[in-house]
């Protein structure tokens, strides 16, 4: 798979229009929500966090098509996983799943929901 | 011949291609592009009369002060104020709003208010906000109507006998709306209240005149007018400037110093600490007699077509909501727009694909973004060198994004 052009890949396109993990969470124990002072994107994260393992997510929020893709990713890769694997989460580890070419104007877009993660596992839930 | 006929030539960097399109810069609002005869005026003066201005007593230091002073003239004579003293050069609109929120607060008391507006530039709200603070005065804010209208009813409701400044937009930056600020100015002087003005939007687009709008204070930015960034123009009425004190030390706005005091310099030098934008004062006379040759009343004529046209445009494409007054001839030449389903800033990202440069966010305004209820729009604006099929391109464009993504 390779890289498309500019910043609207495939993979971004389908998420933006069919997310996976839109939506609510019943019972999340994890929840954190934050903005980008650049454009408003807020977004909100909700985890299912059981003996240090997260074993559902979910996002809400209202942003552009980057950063809704980006969460529903991050979503999908914490699932399942450690606290502390979820933490080390990073942005080229959404960007192989984005597969987008996203310009330094745009990478807050892609890293807004990390920030949430880490809010959100620093809370009481999470520990 | 159309205005854009004439002037594109001048512009070169309308020749460069955007992601293999033509460029269709429509985001003049938030800087202009610079005609070659004010890169050159720039580079021109680089390479032949550099030096320090004022103080230095050598050929080089003549003809920079001579430039630098000459600008100040052309400035007045282009605003219509009655003195060169009158003129000060700052930094930009930001920077001159500052100065002035730092200068007219410090002599308030606590409890005295500044009216400012819902519309305004982050840049006409937080020196405000700040000197409000530390002052311990009272803010309030003029409302906006559902049409994009200050509400002048509200106006007069707000105006008290401990209202000191009303601080508003000549044209707003995300609506477009031209306030009646020769209106405004009376009724806030019946109450004794001054009037500061942040003309970044109107400077570029119409034709300025400080006898007739009766502002106490206007200040705009040449980079949104052909100029060059880092110089920003402030006028004063010249009584309101000789009771002001300077809140900036430094070099050239002393007479005299001693070491525990020292004595302002006259008007205007006392407000322009440290050497000034001389570069960019010169690059401001090239921008305004590239405007002065073209006429005002022409430049306003032919960006209000635009304006129309986008605004009867943009309105007819399905999905799409305009902001501000839906009539041209109540706007400067910006319009804002939202599409449904779409955030702005994949608006704009999907727009450069096509080679179409416009903003979007929240255009430093988040009080209207709240009052509009958005989180934010994406705005096009137009200048001397827009061209009408520019526009039609862009309405193509927009048509056909919901579904782009």
């Amino acid at each position: 798979m390779t890289v498309q052009a500019g910043p609207y890949s495939d993979a971004i396109r389908a998420r933006w229009r069919q997310p996976r993990f839109r939506g609510e969470l019943p019972g999340a124990n994890a929840v954190a929500e934050d903005v980008n002072p650049l454009c408003g994107d807020r977004i909100r994260l909700m985890l299912s966090v059981g003996d240090g393992r997260v074993a559902a997510a979910r996002f809400a929020g209202d942003s552009c098509a980057i950063c809704a893709a980006s969460a529903d990713v991050l979503a999908e890769l914490v699932t399942g996983r450690s606290v502390a694997e979820a933490r080390r989460l990073d942005a080229a580890d959404l960007l192989t799943v984005l597969q987008a070419d996203i310009r330094p104007t745009r990478m807050r877009c892609v890293t807004l929901p990390l920030s949430v993660l880490g809010l959100a596992l620093d809370g009481d839930g999470a520990r | 011949m159309r205005l854009d006929e004439k002037t594109r030539p001048d512009f070169p960097i309308l020749s460069r291609t955007i992601n293999g399109h033509p460029l269709v810069y429509l985001d003049s609002a938030a800087s202009s592009q610079k005609p070659r005869s004010v890169i050159e005026a720039m580079s021109q003066y680089y390479e032949r009369s550099h030096a320090n201005v004022h103080r230095s007593i050598h050929t080089l230091g003549e003809e920079a002060t001579e430039l630098y002073e000459a600008a100040r003239d052309r400035v007045q004579r282009f605003i219509g104020a009655a003195r060169r003293e009158e003129i000060v050069f700052t930094r930009g609109t930001s920077d001159g709003l500052n100065l002035l929120a730092d200068a007219v607060c410090r002599s308030l008391a606590p409890g005295d208010e500044i009216l400012v507006t819902e519309m305004e530039h982050h840049s006409n709200l937080i020196p405000w906000q700040m000197a409000a603070r530390r002052q311990r005065l009272t803010l309030a804010a003029v409302p906006v109507t559902g049409q994009g209208l200050l509400d002048l009813e509200a106006l007069d409701r707000l105006l008290g006998a401990r209202t000191r400044v009303v601080a508003l937009a000549h044209v707003s930056n995300v609506l477009g709306t031209i306030n009646p600020v020769a209106e405004i100015a009376r009724r806030a002087r019946r109450v004794g209240a001054i009037t500061v003005v942040d003309g970044a939007q109107a400077a570029p687009h119409l034709m300025l005149d400080m006898s007739v709008l009766g502002c106490d204070y206007y200040v705009f930015s040449p980079h949104k007018m052909l100029g060059p960034t880092g110089i920003g123009v402030l006028y004063g009425r010249q009584e309101l400037l000789e009771r002001l004190e300077p809140t900036r030390g430094g070099g050239e706005m002393i007479k005299e110093v001693w070491i525990d005091r020292a004595q302002w310099n006259d008007l205007p030098w006392r407000f322009e600490p440290g050497t000034p934008p001389i570069a960019e004062a010169v690059g401001l006379t090239a921008a305004i007699e590239y405007l002065e040759k073209l006429g005002m009343e022409r430049v306003a004529e032919h960006e209000r077509a635009l304006t129309r046209r986008a605004l009867e445009g943009l309105a007819a494409i399905p999905g799409v909501t305009v902001f501000g007054p839906p009539a041209a001839v109540d706007r400067g030449a910006v319009v804002a727009f939202a599409v449904e389903g779409l955030h702005p800033h994949d608006v704009a990202a999907l727009l450069d694909a096509d080679g179409i440069g416009v903003r979007a966010g929240h255009h430093c305004a988040m009080p209207l973004m709240r009052r509009l209820g958005v989180v934010g729009t994406s705005r096009a604006s137009f200048s001397v060198f827009t061209s009408a099929e520019e526009v039609e391109q862009l309405l193509r464009a927009v048509a056909g994004l919901r579904t782009s993504l």
